[in-house]
């Protein structure tokens, strides 16, 4: 049976894992490679690494760094940050990445997904979506990290993009990231329910339980956390333990 | 021991050969009729399409070369569906190694997704290619299409309907599933295949 996959997400600035981290077993808990290396023998299903670096040496050091990751991790892996051309995309592929995650530069210009598509495939294309639930009770899509608000519906934006050919979505509620309060269980819902592609839902998971409630009512593929992971306040095996012992297909 | 990852237009061919370096073995990443013929071991990788993967090989004669290999073959996801007879991805005859049908998946209801993307079991398993690998082990699959049952099938998956997971004929092996993604169970498939003679 396929099993929902739990995916921690690590940020990259400069070729170092921020948010901070707090592990004894890594000798170097800034180092992104020692980090996700620890999290896969840990059973950790995939990883994402986000660059957040904002220089213009970021793409030679983005790549880099992918490729001593893919030269020591035996698990999938997404990489995302600032891709906008196919050359991004293909020294990313071509360093090991398995998928690229896009955000701002697919919304504003929308045929960067079906180019994407057609020249690498879809499953390699993963949309990111930052989630809004407003006043008026709607769910909007936010660019450039949260910073900037647009006027368009996700549930609107995810069926476009699942239409120009993404092969899953990454959807981080603004409201819960952060809280640890549990993740956004409608919105993940609602676009489990109705898009053919998986659902990675991200932002809010501070418990065991928040996992359970966003596999069952979230209805969601995959769920992804950062600080909880790296702060050790829930261990990836505990946490697998936990899901399959309430009968949610993990894998052990 | 000389092991050859053959080059053509499809994705995944560096995860392999970082996957073959952590296990301290060197390979050659090539198109080369010559060194793929020379070679101890052949694999034949792939993340893509199936038409325009099999209008690479054949325009490069890549076609004919790959199936009339007499050392062991181990073709992975895309790779495996080549080796197949004919694939439902854009109506494509492949190379015939194996008799075995590629179709789509078609999803049963609204919740189940295409392609089938993450960790799934492997049971059923046959010949030396899963050596201490436990039934029910956890691999990564990525895929749309997938190989029907046949004479061939070595291991079974299911997703929607029981299908073939990995396929074997004479010196030729195939796996649906990335082995070089697949952690710990996938290292040892590598392994394995790398001591088949």
């Amino acid at each position: 049976m396929l099993t929902k996959r739990i995916i921690p997400c690590l940020d990259i600035k400069d070729g170092r894992t921020v948010k901070g981290v707090n592990f004894e077993q890594i000798r170097d808990a800034g180092d992104p490679i020692e980090l996700g290396a620890l999290y896969a023998a840990q059973g950790a299903d995939e990883l994402v690494f986000l660059d957040i670096t904002a220089t213009v040496e970021k793409r030679k050091t983005l790549s880099e760094l992918v490729n001593k990751i893919a030269h020591r991790i035996n698990i999938p892996f997404t990489v995302g940050g600032g891709i906008k051309t196919e050359d991004d995309v293909s020294t990313l592929l071509q360093n090991g990445a398995d998928k690229i995650s896009i955000n701002t530069a697919a919304f504003l210009d929308p045929t960067i997904i079906s180019r994407f598509a057609k020249n690498f495939g879809s499953q390699c294309v993963v949309l990111a979506i930052d989630a809004k639930c407003e006043a008026d009770n709607n769910w909007y899509v936010y660019l450039k990290g949260g910073r900037e608000k647009t006027d368009k519906l996700v549930i609107d934006w995810a069926r476009e993009a699942v239409e120009l050919g993404v092969g899953e979505i990454l959807l981080t509620s603004m409201n819960h990231d952060g809280t640890k309060q549990g993740f956004a269980l409608d919105i993940t819902a609602q676009l489990a329910e109705i898009l053919p592609v998986p659902i990675i839902a991200s932002g809010g998971g501070g418990t065991t339980a928040h996992f359970y409630d966003v596999f069952t009512k979230g209805k969601a593929d995959a769920a992804l956390a950062a600080s909880i992971f790296h702060y050790k306040e829930i261990a990836i095996p505990d946490l697998k333990q936990y899901l399959h012992h309430k009968g949610i297909p993990i894998r052990l | 021991m000389s092991t050859v990852i053959i080059q053509y237009n499809a994705g995944n061919i560096q995860s392999v050969l970082y996957a073959l370096e952590r296990l301290g073995v060197n390979a050659t990443v090539t198109d080369n009729v010559e060194a793929i013929l020379a070679a101890d071991k052949v694999i034949f990788p792939g993340v893509g399409e199936a038409s325009t993967a099999m209008a690479y090989l054949k325009e490069r004669k890549l076609d004919t070369v790959i199936k009339n290999l007499q050392q062991p073959v181990l073709g992975i996801c895309l790779g495996m569906q080549l080796m197949c007879a004919y694939s439902e991805e854009n109506n494509t005859n492949c190379l015939g190694i194996f008799e075995e049908q590629v179709k789509l998946f078609i999803p049963t209801d609204q919740t189940i997704k295409v392609p089938q993307i993450g960790w799934n079991t492997i049971s059923n398993l046959k010949t030396d290619l899963f050596k201490e690998i436990p039934e029910n082990s956890f691999t990564y699959f990525v895929h749309g299409y997938y190989a029907a049952f046949g004479i061939h099938t070595i291991a079974t998956t299911n997703y929607i309907q029981d299908y073939s997971s990995a396929l074997h004929k004479n010196n030729f092996y195939g796996v649906q599933f990335h082995p070089e993604k697949s952690a710990k169970v996938g290292e040892q498939i590598i392994k394995n295949f790398l001591e088949i003679s």
